[in-house]
C-alpha cells in the first residue's frame, strides 16, 4: 500500500509542477463570477446562452466574424437549443450569395440552417479598414485562444476605465485593465440598457457580459456538456474496474509471498 | 526463456509451429520470468506500450478528418472538433495522450537511472531507449505543428532555424527543411508525413526494445543477478500481467481527468490563433516535456553552442553505462548517488521550470547553473562516485534481502507453491 501511495504522489507533484509552469503571467486578478460550466457536472445556463446569442448577434457582430459556427448548432443539443424553427428563423434573417445557378449567375438567398455564420466583412483587409488598422478576432474559439478562458473574456468587457495619470493613449486607443498591455482598439462594446432582451431580463452590463461569455465558452467547446457526461462515466467505469482488479490481484499475488 | 522446448498440444498446433513459431513466442511470452520483487515504477513500460498504441489508433482516425495544407488544418481541427462524431475525444485523447506519454517515458528513464538498469548487460536496451525517446520528441514537435495555430507556426519557425546555426551548410539545410524560404505549406505536409511515419518507426524500435530486454531479462529493485526460473521469479502471466493492468487503469484514470475536464491546459492558449506568419507570439514557448531542453537551448549565448549543448543534453544519456563507473546497479545500496539522484531530478524540474520563463535576469542565472550541473552530474560526479563510493553490503538473492541475514522462511515456504504453479 505504501508503494501504491508513493504513485499517487508522484502523480499529483507532477501535475501541480504542470499546471505551474503555464500559469506564471502577471495580470490584475479575474473578476469573480459563477460558471454553470464549470466542475465535475457543468453544464450550461441554456437561458444565458441565448441571451447571449441576442448580445453576439446585435453588438458583436457588427465587428466579429464567427466563422466556424453553422446556425444548425443554435438549434443542437447542449447549446442555446433553440427550437429548429426558431433556428431556421434565425438563419432566413441573415442573407448569403450562392451559385453559380444553371445560367451561371451568383445569387443572394437567405440563410438555411446549414450555412455558416455570415460574416460582417468580405475579407481581413476590409475589416482591418473599417476599424482603424485592429483586426477584430474571430470568435468562435476566442475563449480557448485566451490565457484566462471566460473569466478573462468576463473581465476584459468590463474593465474598462479612464487611463491612469501617466498613460498617454492615441486617438481610437482604450484604456483596459485586463487587456495585454492595457491597450485596445475596441472601444467599450456594452453598457447598461444597450438592447433589449427578448426574455424580459434586465440588460445591464454585468449580465450581459456574462451571457455573451457563457454564449463563446459553448461555440469554443460546443461539445462540454457531453465531454462532462462521458466523463463522468468513464472515471466511474474505471474506479470500478481499477478496485475489482485491485483485488483479483491480490488474490492472485497470495499464491506468492511478496508485497504488491 | 524457459528451460524446456515447447510443444503444442494439438496436431494442427505442432504444424503451423513448425512452420512459423507463433505458439512457441506466446509462450515465451506468458512464462517469461520476472522478478518478483518489481515495484509499481516497473508497470510503466507496459504503461508506454499502451500510450503509443492509443496515440496511433486515434492518429489514424483523426487523419482520416484532418487537411495537412496551410489554408486549412487550422478549420479542419475544428471540423474535427464540431462536426466528426466523437471528433473532440479523439482530439482530445491524441493532445493530451502525448502529454501522457511523455509523463510516462520520464517515470520510465527515472526509475532506470535509479535502479542503475542501464548496466551491462542492457546497455543496448538502455541505447535503443534513448533513440525511442529522440524519435517520440521529434513526433511531439511536428504533431504539435499540424494544428496550425500561432504556437505552431512559430514553434517550427523557432526549431528549424536551429539548423541554420550549422556553420556554412545551416541555411541551406533550414531552406531545404522548409521546402521554401520560410516554414509554410511545403512544411507542414512534410511535417504530417514524418508524424504519420515516426511512430511506426517508434513501434519498430519498441519490438527490438522489448526483445533486447528478454534476452537478460529485467532488471529488479535490489540490482543483482537472478537465476531463471527460480524462486526468486513469477512468470509473466498472470503475475506481472494483472499487477500492469491494475497499474494501468490508475494511469487512465489520471488520463481521463486531462482528458475530459482540462483538456487544454497543458496545451497553449495561443494555439487556437490560426498562424500568422506577420505577428509573433509574446512568448514563444514548447510543450512542457521539452521545456528542460529549451532551457539548456536558452542558457547558453552562442546559438551553435546552445544546439550542441541542447543535443549533447540528450546524446550524453546514451553513453551513461559507460560514465556510470559503479558496479552496484541499485541505487538502494549506493548512499551517495541516491543523493545525487535526487538532486538530478530537482535539477530537471528546475530547468523546466525556468524553460517557461522568459530567459532573462534571474531565470537566466538559474538555467546556466542548471545546465552546468546537468552535465557535471554526468561527466564528472557519475564517474568519481562509482570509484570513490564506499556501498551497503548486497544480499545474495531476492528472498534474502541482506547479507548474512537469516533467510525468510515465510518467503521460502512459498516459494514452494510458485514452482508448483510453474509446472
Amino acid at each position: 500500500m505504501r508503494k501504491l501511495k508513493n504513485i499517487f504522489f508522484v502523480l499529483i507533484f507532477s501535475v501541480i509542477v504542470l499546471n505551474s509552469s503555464n500559469s506564471a503571467e502577471k495580470s490584475p486578478p479575474f473578476l469573480e463570477t459563477k460558471w454553470t460550466f464549470k466542475g465535475l457536472f457543468g453544464k450550461f445556463d441554456r437561458a444565458s446562452l441565448q441571451r447571449g446569442y441576442q448580445v453576439y448577434t446585435e453588438v458583436c457582430a457588427s465587428c466579429h466574424s464567427m466563422k466556424y459556427l453553422t446556425y444548425r448548432n443554435l438549434a443542437e443539443k447542449g447549446g442555446p437549443e433553440f427550437s429548429e424553427a426558431e433556428a431556421k428563423a434565425i438563419a432566413a434573417s441573415f442573407e448569403v450569395t450562392d451559385g453559380p445557378d444553371s445560367t451561371g449567375e451568383m445569387f443572394v438567398r437567405p440563410a438555411k440552417l446549414s450555412d455558416k455564420f455570415v460574416m460582417p466583412y468580405a475579407n481581413e483587409q476590409e475589416a482591418k479598414a473599417a476599424n482603424g488598422g485592429a483586426y477584430p478576432p474571430d470568435m468562435s474559439v476566442l475563449v480557448k485562444a485566451r490565457k484566462g478562458g471566460a473569466d478573462y473574456i468576463y473581465s476584459l468587457l468590463l474593465g474598462y476605465s479612464e487611463p491612469p495619470e501617466g498613460v498617454e493613449l492615441d486617438d481610437g486607443v482604450y484604456y483596459n485593465k485586463y487587456m495585454y498591455g492595457n491597450k485596445i482598439k475596441m472601444p467599450a462594446p456594452l453598457s447598461d440598457d444597450l438592447i433589449e432582451y427578448t426574455d424580459g431580463t434586465k440588460a445591464t452590463a454585468e449580465q450581459m457580459s456574462k451571457d455573451v461569455t457563457n454564449f463563446l465558452m459553448w461555440s469554443a467547446e460546443p461539445h462540454l456538456e457531453q465531454r462532462h457526461k462521458t466523463g463522468f462515466r468513464v472515471i466511474a467505469y474505471l474506479i470500478i474496474l481499477t478496485v475489482l482488479v485491485y483485488f483479483t490481484m491480490k488474490k492472485i499475488w497470495s499464491r506468492v509471498e511478496s508485497k504488491v | 526463456m524457459s528451460n524446456h522446448e515447447y510443444t503444442p498440444s494439438s496436431k494442427f498446433g505442432k504444424w503451423f509451429n513448425d512452420r512459423l513459431p507463433l505458439l512457441t513466442l506466446a509462450n515465451h511470452l506468458t512464462d517469461y520470468p520476472t522478478p518478483k520483487n518489481l515495484n509499481y515504477w516497473w508497470t510503466f513500460g507496459g504503461i508506454l506500450t499502451f500510450c503509443l498504441i492509443t496515440q496511433i489508433v486515434t492518429g489514424l482516425v483523426l487523419a482520416m478528418h484532418y487537411i495537412a495544407h496551410a489554408d486549412m488544418a487550422f478549420s479542419s481541427v475544428e471540423h474535427i472538433m464540431r462536426d466528426v462524431n466523437y471528433g473532440w475525444l479523439l482530439r482530445y485523447v491524441h493532445a493530451n495522450g502525448a502529454s501522457m506519454f511523455f509523463l510516462a517515458v520520464y517515470i520510465h528513464i527515472f526509475r532506470s537511472l535509479f535502479y542503475g538498469s542501464y548496466k551491462s548487460p542492457r546497455e543496448i536496451i538502455w541505447i535503443l531507449g534513448i533513440i525511442i525517446y529522440l524519435l517520440m520528441m521529434a513526433a511531439a514537435f511536428m504533431g504539435y505543428v499540424l494544428p496550425w495555430g500561432q504556437m505552431s507556426f512559430w514553434g517550427a519557425t523557432v526549431i528549424t532555424n536551429l539548423f541554420s546555426a550549422i556553420p556554412l551548410v545551416g541555411e541551406s539545410i533550414t531552406t531545404w527543411l522548409w521546402g521554401g524560404y520560410s516554414v509554410d505549406n511545403p512544411t507542414l505536409t512534410r511535417f504530417f508525413t514524418l508524424h504519420y511515419l515516426i511512430p511506426f518507426l517508434i513501434l519498430g524500435l519498441v519490438v527490438l526494445h522489448i526483445w533486447a530486454l528478454h534476452v537478460p531479462g529485467n532488471n529488479n529493485p535490489v540490482g543483482i543477478d537472478i537465476k531463471k526460473p527460480s524462486k526468486d521469479t513469477v512468470p509473466f502471466h498472470p503475475y506481472i500481467v494483472i499487477k500492469d493492468a491494475f497499474a494501468l487503469l490508475m494511469f487512465c484514470i489520471v488520463f481521463a481527468l486531462f482528458v475530459f475536464y482540462q483538456p487544454n491546459i497543458l496545451g497553449h492558449a495561443d494555439n487556437y490563433i490560426e498562424a500568422d506568419p506577420l505577428v509573433t507570439p509574446a512568448h514563444i514557448v514548447p510543450e512542457w516535456y521539452l521545456l528542460p531542453f529549451y532551457a539548456i537551448l536558452r542558457s547558453v549565448p552562442d546559438k551553435l553552442m546552445g544546439v550542441v549543448a541542447m543535443l549533447s543534453a540528450i546524446l550524453i544519456l546514451a553513453a551513461l553505462p559507460w560514465l556510470d563507473t559503479s558496479k552496484v546497479r541499485s541505487a538502494v545500496f549506493r548512499p551517495l548517488f541516491r543523493q545525487f539522484y535526487w538532486i538530478l531530478v530537482a535539477d530537471v524540474l528546475i530547468l523546466g521550470y525556468v524553460g517557461a520563463m522568459p530567459a532573462e535576469g534571474l531565470y537566466l542565472l538559474i538555467a546556466r547553473v542548471a545546465t552546468a550541473y546537468y552535465f557535471a552530474h554526468f561527466l564528472i560526479i557519475l564517474p568519481v562516485l562509482g570509484w570513490k563510493e564506499k556501498t551497503t553490503p548486497l544480499p545474495l538473492s531476492i528472498t534474502e534481502p541482506v547479507l548474512g541475514g537469516s533467510p525468510n522462511l515465510a518467503a521460502a515456504r512459498s516459494d514452494e507453491k510458485i514452482e508448483k504453479t510453474i509446472k
